[in-house]
């Protein structure tokens, strides 16, 4: 049989307007269905024929799962909300910079206008052969052409906990949500359940075919922040190719509670050095209680334990140390 | 003509104005070739190649034909042989056997189109594609070219790894073998290019000598990248035939000149061809006469009697929309303690992708050249086959790559020499009639018809203000370093000998037949303007049809290589004598006197010596059409191209025929210049750097239309920015297939990676070979802004840093902390 690469299968698109709606029809058509949110990462999947859904449950049209709102402390982000809209919301702004830079950093401007913050942290990876079609671990192959072919092309690809497959997260927002210890809501036709963010996220050495923990006929509904770090001290970088419209190389997101000069907690999570987000417990236990200066050089030097470079991805090393140390002290200028 | 008649009196020439084709692209009606509907349409789609280099073994489409809503399937063995053409001077020149064909069964690289299926929809089409039993034998391939030449390496093609010179002159280059010894790359070690045998080479002056008496000698080698041109609009073509005649909608460089190409790739006559291209979504040098897939729908629609529109997508572009080839340079250049160019020995080779021999290898040398004017030069170059997308060229072919190369060593040698960069570029800047290599015949060289670079970089230098910030103290506490870098560019800037076409209608008015295409230069329009002012006219006054040869179009020159505003601007003034020579021969028969007693102004032709005995433009053009003959197109001159006589034989009768080709004088060679300055601020502990400023200063003569001329030094700046730094090419050397496919990853930097700060200027001086003094602009930009940042980087971090471009943030952190270098691929053209 030929390949091609190249044009989207037809699909049944349904356009349900209330959550309950979605998932009566996600239940209805159980694994045939596909939920598609703002549609950036699915339908090139959908036109490359790697990704070929009977059907399509388009959520653009739920009103529901849309907008900021505030219950108690917590502050509940509707999955659909636009990128955009998470980068511009004032409460957003105010006591979770984070997200709001993280998100205000993803792609272009028209992608932030389309994109989603539920389809963000849900997107797959980009790794370039599995993206290409390759017949890798992830899809289902006997390889990983980026980390086990002796020429693979491996630039972009993971550092930590490479089992099998080397491909990366590529979310700006997913370590920014780690950071803040977001909770999601996934609702099915069977009920509702909360999972902490951080368990959101699968890395291959749990399941080397998905990103993340969502099922067949569950949709992820809403974000939610707890006050837990609201208004502390954020940073939040991004190192890529391209200084608009391009995939993170490494990203850090970090919060950090101070007394003064002393970090009392913090958390440091970083994006695209493997294949779920990555926080770095150890910096976050070596530099509670003590002063940024006197923390960040064990901080850095911690950051990079257990990296294990590819052959063209060891400048990732450098990456990571450094932003820890800048998230830590903040960018200095010259 | 009147002795004081000038030629050309610029009123609306070096004006700002509102382009024809302004408001259909702003409202969206403009229409390219992707937006065309036919009744009846089918659209096709292909299936390509899934290896680098194959031999199709086996190939069934019963069961893909049997399929609904598919209704044909076009393979190799349907298209047309390849068909030899006729130059203008009537030289046969014979079909290449390896020239890129539409369709093949021993594709040369992954992506390459191997049959189409025109169905109903594109769903039916891809399904059909997938129903294709086709099976693939594996043929040795190669991905770089220095792999190629090593004595045991792989040859991209069957019959060869490289194209050779013509074996006996008038014949033309072909594919044959070259490979160099092992001692050959063992002497050069890993980071040199090695020193074999070249395919071609050049040389002037005593290279030796200059080298051996030179206060510095440098030994650098430096990759250009390979680049995808990714024009916005891909290339996508609808066709249709009607009584014989075949229709088609494409984009092209140029409406006119894709006719013939057109005809040679299908071997059919080009008067039974209408081509539509009203409006062209970028071409950078790869659709110069729309390239040769456009003929797969033409070909579809013959078999399905229907028409048939071959959408290309991103994907498809990815592997038959062009690339620039990457250069591997090795320059030993011998300077003076002034910092002149004694001598320079350039060596290169060239990833020339599977087909036509690129020039741009044998352009590196002529513009190295020019540009740098060494007074001593060899060239060597060898363009060597590789089983990656076809090349083409793309903005500057050939002299973007030399100024990346020589420019950054130009800025070494002044730190070397303690002298300031801008001094270095400036003493070794062509001026006046600068000579330019290859040596002809008899030894000597070519010269340029004007350069006024130095200018050019004095007021550049003013504008950036480069001595302020070079005397700024280094940046050297905090993770931010400093660059500034100055270079230069250069291409050629026009040619001649192209045809003039307008009629003054019974109205008065002025319609202008241009067979210019329109890819967003302004340049289809902008040329125009010398009509306007030549006759005296509005601008309201005059309306130019363009786009479609059905509306009897003049033969134009393609534009590319920035030919068109030094090209065109010439053949409209050529019209517009023509016009003013018959409106005063008009005037004398119908009025009495002789036609030198006429001025020609204000939309009349009146009497010299007495203003008011005369006639109006409509009532001259109402005569030429009683007259006939030469007067309303009945009679054509005999030296314009065949296809503008086959255009005035259709307007013949509409009014006063203005017919022309450009035989003004020209002596040298046309090249137009920018001078370019840039500053970046790098992050050295992230590796991502900002451009904070660039001013671009051009010697491109008189400015015709300066919006579009700042629209064309920054647009091609930008391009040249993206060469130097963003631009993706990977490929899996293993597999040799690209894996750096997608849009965001080749795609040309946009306007949201801008500098900070971007000015230009221009210094104006009209080029004292073309009447109108205008030179092109397009192609000298893209050059000198990739070399001036790659300049600033190499400031900010010091030198020997980079190997190759586009320096990127791991080649960033590689370069502060040098042991983080992949080692791998270091002088692969393809990473």
């Amino acid at each position: 049989m030929a390949i091609i690469r190249d044009g989207m299968q037809p699909f049944d698109l349904y356009q349900p307007t209330s959550v309950e709606d979605a998932l009566t029809l996600a239940d209805r058509l159980g694994a045939d269905a596909w939920m598609l949110a703002g549609g950036l990462d699915s339908l090139e999947r959908f036109k490359d024929r790697l990704k070929r859904p009977k059907a399509v449950i388009d959520l653009g049209r739920v009103e529901e799962l849309r907008g900021v709102r505030r219950e108690g402390e917590d502050l509940v982000i509707g999955s659909m909300t636009t990128l955009t809209e998470v980068n511009r919301d004032p409460e957003i702004r105010a006591r979770f910079g984070l997200l709001a830079e993280a998100a205000g950093e993803v792609a272009s401007p028209q992608i932030r206008n389309q994109g989603t913050l539920g389809g963000n942290i849900s997107q797959d990876t980009r790794c370039w052969y599995y993206r290409g079609g390759w017949q890798c671990y992830r899809a289902g192959g006997g390889t990983c052409y980026a980390g086990e072919s002796t020429q693979g092309q491996n630039r972009e690809h993971a550092l930590f906990g490479v089992e099998g497959c080397a491909a990366v997260s590529p979310s700006d927002t997913a370590p920014a949500l780690i950071a803040l210890e977001a909770r999601l809501v996934i609702k099915s036709a069977k009920g509702a359940r909360e999972v902490a963010v951080e368990d959101y996220f699968v890395g291959p050495d749990t399941d080397i075919t998905r990103m993340n923990v969502l099922g067949t006929g569950e949709v992820l509904t809403e974000i939610r922040l707890p006050a837990t770090w609201a208004g502390v001290t954020f940073y939040f970088e991004k190192v890529r190719d391209r200084p608009v419209w391009d995939f993170p190389l490494v990203n850090i997101a970090a919060a950090m509670q101070l007394s003064g000069d002393r970090i009392d907690r913090a958390r440091f999570v970083l994006g695209a050095v493997a294949a779920r987000p990555w926080r770095l417990p150890q910096v976050e236990a070596a530099v509670a209680g003590r002063a940024r200066n006197a923390a960040v050089d064990a901080a850095a030097r911690l950051a990079a334990d257990g990296a294990v470079p590819l052959p063209q991805n060891g400048y990732k090393v450098a990456l990571v140390r450094n932003l820890v140390k800048r998230a830590i002290l903040g960018k200095t200028t010259s | 003509m009147p002795e004081n008649d000038p030629l050309f009196t610029p009123k609306l020439t070096g004006r700002d104005y509102t382009t024809p084709d302004l408001r259909a692209k702003l409202t969206g009606t403009a229409r390219f070739a992707d937006d065309f509907r036919a009744e009846g349409m089918l659209v096709c789609k292909l299936l390509t190649s899934p290896l680098p280099h194959a031999r199709v073994t086996r190939l069934d489409t019963g069961a893909a034909l049997a399929m609904p809503g598919v209704r044909a399937i076009l393979t190799a063995d349907e298209l047309p042989p390849p068909a030899d053409s006729v130059s203008d001077s009537g030289a046969v020149i014979k079909a290449s056997p390896w020239a890129e064909r539409a369709l093949t069964m021993e594709p040369h690289y992954q992506g390459e189109p191997v049959l189409a299926v025109a169905a109903t929809d594109e769903a039916a089409a891809a399904a059909a594609i997938e129903a294709i039993d086709i099976a693939f034998e594996a043929l040795p391939f190669v991905i770089a070219p220095l792999d190629s030449l090593r004595p045991d390496g792989a040859n991209a093609r069957i019959d060869g790894n490289v194209w050779l010179p013509p074996e006996k002159p008038g014949e033309q280059p072909r594919v044959g073998k070259l490979k160099w010894t092992a001692a050959d790359f063992e002497t050069a070690g890993p980071n040199r290019l090695p020193l074999g045998k070249a395919a071609a080479e050049w040389s002037y002056g005593d290279v030796t000598a200059a080298l051996s008496e030179a206060a510095l000698v440098l030994d650098e080698t430096f990759v250009t990248p390979n680049v995808s041109h990714q024009t916005l609009e891909t290339r996508s073509a609808l066709a249709w035939w009607e009584n014989g005649k075949l229709h088609i909608a494409v984009g092209t460089q140029s409406t006119i000149q894709t006719v013939p190409a057109i005809a040679k790739w299908l071997n059919m006559n080009a008067d039974d061809i209408v081509l539509v291209s009203e409006y062209t979504g970028g071409g950078f040098g790869g659709k110069i006469t729309a390239s040769v897939p456009v003929i797969i729908p033409a070909l579809l629609a013959k078999k399905a009697h229907a028409p048939v529109m071959l959408r290309v997508s991103r994907e498809d572009e990815q592997g038959i929309g062009r690339a620039r080839p990457s250069l591997i340079g090795r320059m030993q250049a011998g300077f003076s303690r002034e910092g002149r160019l004694l001598g320079l020995d350039l060596s290169v080779v060239m990833d020339n992708g599977p087909y036509e021999q690129q020039l741009d290898a044998a352009i590196s040398g002529r513009m190295g050249s020019l540009l740098y004017q060494p007074l001593a030069m060899r060239w060597r170059g060898t363009a060597v086959l590789t089983n990656t997308p076809t090349r083409g060229a793309q903005t500057a072919p050939g002299g973007l790559q030399v100024s990346a190369l020589i420019g950054p060593l130009l800025a070494k040698a002044a730190r070397r020499l303690n002298l300031d960069p801008l001094a270095v570029c400036r003493i070794n800047a062509p001026e006046g009639r600068a000579p330019v290599g290859p040596p002809k015949a008899d030894g000597t060289l070519n010269a340029a018809t004007s350069a006024f670079l130095k200018q050019a970089l004095d007021r550049g230098a003013e504008a950036f203000g480069w001595q302020a910030r070079r005397a700024r103290p280094a940046l050297t506490e905090g993770p931010v370093r400093r660059g500034i870098g100055v270079a230069t560019g250069c291409f050629v800037a026009g040619t001649t000998g192209f045809d003039g076409l307008f009629v003054i209608t019974p109205e008065g008015r002025v319609r202008i037949h241009s067979g210019i295409g329109n890819l967003g230069t302004e340049s289809f329009s902008d040329v125009q303007r010398v009509v306007a002012d030549a006759m005296d006219l509005p601008w309201k006054n005059c309306e130019i049809v363009w786009g479609n040869t059905a509306k009897h179009l003049a033969w134009s020159c393609v534009s590319g290589g920035s030919q068109t505003i030094h090209a065109m601007s010439r053949a409209a003034l050529a019209a517009s004598l023509d016009a003013r020579a018959k409106l005063r021969e008009i005037a004398a028969r119908t009025l009495g006197g002789k036609p030198e007693e006429y001025t020609v102004g204000g939309q009349r032709i009146f009497r010299s010596d007495a203003g008011q005995v005369g006639m109006s433009f409509a009532e001259a053009a109402r005569r030429a059409i009683e007259l006939g003959g030469v007067y309303d197109g009945h009679e054509c001159p005999a030296d314009v191209n065949k296809m503008t006589k086959t255009s005035v034989a259709a307007l013949a009768g509409q009014g006063l025929l203005a017919v022309a080709r450009d035989t003004f004088p020209h002596d040298g060679q046309t090249y137009s210049y920018v001078a370019t300055f840039a500053e970046v601020e790098v992050d050295i502990e992230t590796g991502m750097y900002r451009i904070v400023a660039l001013h671009a200063e051009a010697d491109a003569g008189t400015v015709v239309h300066p919006r579009a001329f700042a629209g064309q030094l920054g647009g091609r700046s930008m391009l040249g920015i993206g060469h130097a730094s963003r631009q993706k090419w990977f490929y899996d050397h293993e597999h040799g297939t690209p894996v750096s496919r997608r849009f965001y990853q080749t795609r040309p930097t946009t306007v949201l990676c801008l500098p900070e700060r971007f000015t230009w200027g221009s210094v104006g001086i009209p080029d004292p070979q073309t009447p109108i003094g205008a030179r092109g602009i397009g192609e000298p930009p893209t050059g000198a802004a990739c070399a001036a940042v790659l300049c600033a980087l190499s400031d900010a971090l010091g030198d020997d840093k980079f190997l190759r471009a586009p320096v990127m943030a791991d080649a960033i952190l590689a370069a502060v902390e040098p042991e983080t270098w992949r080692p791998a691929a270091t002088l692969s053209a393809n990473v």
